[in-house]
């Protein structure tokens, strides 16, 4: 096989291939960190039970959709009681019942947001939760 | 024909992932072992084509392309459509690849009052394919968050851009728009148009409805049936970091994504998505035209034995001089 501008052609083929194998050596076989969730605050562990205002499944994938719902709700209609899964009602409010729970921002929204790339606009507005620690 | 044969393929591939995993629990098969079969056929598919195309050898210039030629000095030459020098092929090339210039000189003959022929421009292909590749590329690189841990700088830079409106959450991209407009443009394009609807091939249907479907269940994943992103950045990063893991609770519709995605991928080197690293190598394209500059010897040319005159001479010389001919060299 005789092959012609191999001294152009060879190259662009490595380029290609490294340029598309990027995440390979980018993680080098390198077993990946997955994020760490802390379910661990005071208010939490103080719950009798400890259920969020939605199914967790529901709250995994679209807590996002929840919070959009509760922005316009709140600011657009004024409505300001989400009645929960079972029938409980709760303060549409993000800093004081959803942050009032999960107050670990660091071990709670930012592990899975981090991981994923994902940059919320939630703090342009809100006031982010103090830590301790 | 070649759409219906088309649709029965897409559709098929889907129900068998669809299939496969609600009812069979095949998820190592779609989301581990069609993935790295598929990036196994794709590297080494594409590889063999490109090496099969560098065998032809491409010694001679293509001196008919648009644009003047280098001539003489007070002909005003192009360089860019005609460049007699490597940055100008350069300029051609980045034209070409980052602009598709070829595709932006399309026309449209039409027969006019009289009757007249007119060639219109027909910037609408240009535009449509543009902004396809241009919107496959964001979704492509955007995909990166799923592939790489931590995240690069720019894939993050990219989805603010792509977010920019921040309608709904989670937020609209723009990419995901044009990419489905593009898409049903170059379909509609094609089944409308007679002409183009008589060349057109289940080759030419069939990529575009695969990548039509994987938009779409793209999209339905992220907009409207939800799927849990942390199970399936854990699978892709296993994909990556050679450690495949199958979490559990990822809905089927993901596995479908994938396996049209490992199909795209397989089907890659057999199909027209080769003009891919294809255009790297038009030879109308990567060439100065310098035929006037450089000559260019024909690499298939073999040594043919030849013999000269002062070789044919100094073989029969005394025979020549016997019979009173004329010679050079006494």
């Amino acid at each position: 096989m005789k092959i012609y501008n191999g001294d152009k052609i060879i190259p662009g083929i490595l380029i290609g291939v490294i340029i598309l194998t990027f995440p390979l050596w980018l993680a080098r076989g390198k077993a990946a960190a997955t994020p760490d969730i802390k379910f661990d605050t005071p208010v939490i562990q103080k719950l009798a039970v400890k259920q969020c205002v939605l199914p967790k499944e529901t709250m995994r994938t679209s807590h996002m959709v929840v919070l959009n719902d509760w922005r316009d709700a709140a600011v657009r209609n004024n409505t300001r009681v989400f009645t929960g899964m079972d029938g409980k009602k709760y303060d549409i409010n993000l800093q004081n019942t959803c942050m009032e729970c999960h107050s670990n921002k660091t071990h709670f929204c930012d592990q899975c947001h981090n991981y994923l790339g994902v940059n919320p606009y939630c703090w342009k507005c809100h006031i982010e939760p103090k830590e301790t620690k | 024909m070649g759409i219906n044969f088309s649709l029965m393929a897409v559709l098929t591939l889907v129900l068998v992932a669809f299939a496969g995993v609600k009812f069979m629990g095949l998820q190592m098969f779609f989301g581990v072992v069609a993935p790295y079969a598929a990036m196994a056929l794709f590297f080494t598919g594409v590889i063999w084509r490109v090496l099969k195309w560098a065998e032809s050898p491409v010694p001679f210039r293509i001196p008919t392309t648009a644009g003047q030629q280098k001539s003489l000095p007070w002909i005003k030459s192009n360089g860019l459509d005609n460049p007699s020098t490597k940055a100008g092929v350069i300029g051609r090339m980045a034209l070409e690849i980052l602009l598709f210039r070829s595709l932006f000189r399309n026309t449209k003959l039409e027969y006019r009052e009289g009757p007249r022929i007119a060639y219109e421009w027909e910037k609408w292909l240009w535009l449509a394919s543009l902004l396809f590749h241009y919107s496959f590329l964001v979704v492509f690189v955007r995909h990166l968050r799923f592939f790489t841990e931590p995240i690069p700088f720019f894939v993050q830079g990219l989805e603010t851009v792509d977010s920019l409106f921040q309608v709904g959450l989670p937020t609209l991209y723009l990419s995901d728009l044009a990419f489905i407009a593009a898409v049903t443009y170059l379909f509609i394009r094609r089944i409308i148009i007679p002409q183009v609807k008589y060349i057109s091939l289940p080759a030419d249907y069939f990529p575009l409805m695969l990548i039509f479907t994987i938009g779409a269940t793209g999209i339905i994943m992220r907009y409207v049936t939800k799927v849990d992103v942390i199970s399936i950045k854990q699978l892709t990063m296993g994909l990556v970091t050679f450690h495949p893991v199958i979490p559990q609770g990822i809905g089927e519709l993901f596995f479908v994504h994938v396996f049209l995605v490992s199909i795209l991928f397989a089907y890659f080197p057999f199909s027209k998505l080769m003009h891919a690293p294809g255009v790297f190598l038009s030879p109308t394209r990567n060439m100065p035209n310098d035929s006037r500059i450089v000559r260019h010897v024909n690499p298939w040319n073999y040594p043919v034995p030849v013999h000269t005159y002062a070789e044919y001479e100094d073989h029969f010389r005394d025979k020549m001089i016997e019979a009173g001919l004329p010679v050079e060299k006494e």
